[in-house]
């Protein structure tokens, strides 16, 4: 058989494409010719600050949307995260450093019938890691737009590298699964439930990073795979006099036998037509990964001494204000937001070796940023 | 038969109850018409008002905690090492 061409290539693709698409499309398209709405075009500039456990981590992000045609919108994203990294695994064993991650996104929203189709790639780029993410979101509106039913696949491949270490060279691969249902309850109330999976293949530790065995610093062991699953249940709902109050839980567990709950309550509120305000409290609870140990008692084949698999609860207290700047109805909308959290960590199995205590510590997460519509 | 008479009773009510609500599935509508979804379209409605934001609130979580997943926010990689 004769090489067939790239366009003819394309044709046949597309042919088939459309042919096993089309009854899923009638399918989900149901009775309903409404067009779903694409996402507003809107830009936001933002400067972010963590700054807590001798970690500051700063710098700016970029986001741009852009609706080119009827049914397409485009977006673009740029991070940026220096950090200066002086926290408490890093002076007990190591010497503070300092680097950058740099985090470039681009993503495409479809609108056909009542679906939102949406691409996204990601390229994070930082000295001794690599990061590249491409993900499908399938979003249908459905039951008279009362119900809202999304799916999406995320597939994930990075880059373990060791500064200093040519040698050391290794890889992470990731799948995320996700499904989500967005329900419309009353005129004032909506709920939401998330479920995603996540399974990860490679190198998923520090190789920086010491645990201990009867008292003495060796290299962590991690196991090469991990899948876990989380679900997440929010309800939002409408208290009238232009406020509002919203209520999530989320469940998650793997199959390194961490557990975690997290719950978060919050309260929204307009003051007069230029000012919103959001205020937050998140309380996060997790039980330690099976072969996690502050300082363990034998040799076992897997051993961490990773705090984020330790043992621990935070409590977090935020609030946002937004200002309307400018509004022209029709044409666009700017403002200007800030953004603050205090998160408090209490570790329970991760000792403080300087002093001997359990560790503890307070984070500060500012964030200061424009938005626009229009 | 050593079924237990509890949960007996337990599994036919369940049945019952099922079946009540897999009949209602047929007539049920919507039930909030697009007119009465004005307060929902409200900004202060939206589960997620910025997306940026959102993004980076979730990577300093995901850096810190052993939990990630179902935020309904979308990341990237991360170099969390």
């Amino acid at each position: 058989m004769a090489a067939t061409s790239p366009i003819e290539l394309w044709r046949h693709s597309r042919r088939a494409l459309g042919a096993l698409l089309a009854p899923l499309a009638g399918l989900l398209a149901g009775h309903s010719a409404r067009a779903v709405d694409l996402p507003e075009d809107r830009a936001e500039a933002l400067v972010h600050v963590y700054q807590g456990g001798g970690v500051t981590a700063s710098g700016p992000a970029l986001l741009v949307r852009k609706n080119i045609a009827d049914r397409v919108s485009l977006t673009g994203s740029y991070y940026l995260d220096a950090v200066s990294n002086a926290s408490i695994d890093v002076v007990t064993t190591a010497s503070p450093f300092r680097e950058r991650r740099h985090e470039f996104g681009a993503g495409l929203d479809y609108a056909v019938r009542d679906s939102l189709i949406t691409l996204g790639v990601s390229k994070s780029d930082e000295p001794d890691y690599k990061s590249d993410t491409a993900s499908i979101d399938v979003s249908q509106e459905t039951f008279g737009g009362m119900t809202t039913v999304a799916l999406g696949f995320s597939r994930g491949a990075d880059k373990v590298l060791k500064h200093g270490d040519p040698s050391f060279n290794d890889t992470v691969k990731r799948w995320q699964y996700r499904l989500g249902v967005t329900q419309i309850l009353t005129p004032s109330w909506l709920a939401s439930a998330n479920f995603e999976a996540i399974s990860e293949d490679g190198f998923l530790g520090s190789p920086y990073r010491a645990a201990r065995v009867f008292g003495a610093a060796v290299p962590e062991r991690n196991p090469r795979t991990r899948s876990s699953r989380a679900l997440k249940l929010r309800v939002k709902g409408d208290l009238g006099a232009r406020n509002a109050m919203h209520a999530e839980y989320r469940y998650f567990w793997d199959t390194w036998a961490v557990k975690a709950h997290t719950a978060e309550a919050g309260y929204s509120r307009y003051f007069g037509d230029l000012w919103l305000a959001d205020a937050f409290v998140r309380y996060y609870s997790q039980k330690h990964a099976l072969f996690y140990s502050d300082n363990a008692p034998a040799e076992t084949l897997y051993v961490s001494r990773n705090r984020q698999l330790s043992t621990f609860d935070s409590l977090g207290l935020g609030a946002k204000l937004s200002y309307t700047w400018k509004r022209v109805p029709g044409q666009y909308e700017l403002k200007a937001n800030g953004a603050y959290e205090l998160v408090r960590f209490n570790f329970k199995d991760f000792t403080d070796i300087r002093t001997g205590s359990p560790y503890s510590f307070q984070a500060n997460v500012l964030q200061l940023y424009v938005s626009a519509t229009f | 038969m050593n079924t237990h008479p509890v949960r007996s009773a337990a599994m036919t009510a369940a049945v019952l109850i099922g079946c009540m609500l897999l009949g209602g599935c047929a007539r049920l509508q919507p039930w909030v018409k697009p007119y009465e979804r004005e307060k929902l379209a409200d900004p202060i409605m939206q589960f997620s008002r910025d997306s940026l934001v959102e993004k980076h609130r979730e990577h300093v979580r995901v850096v810190r905690e052993g939990a990630r997943g179902a935020t309904g926010v979308q990341g990237g990689g991360c170099g969390c090492n």
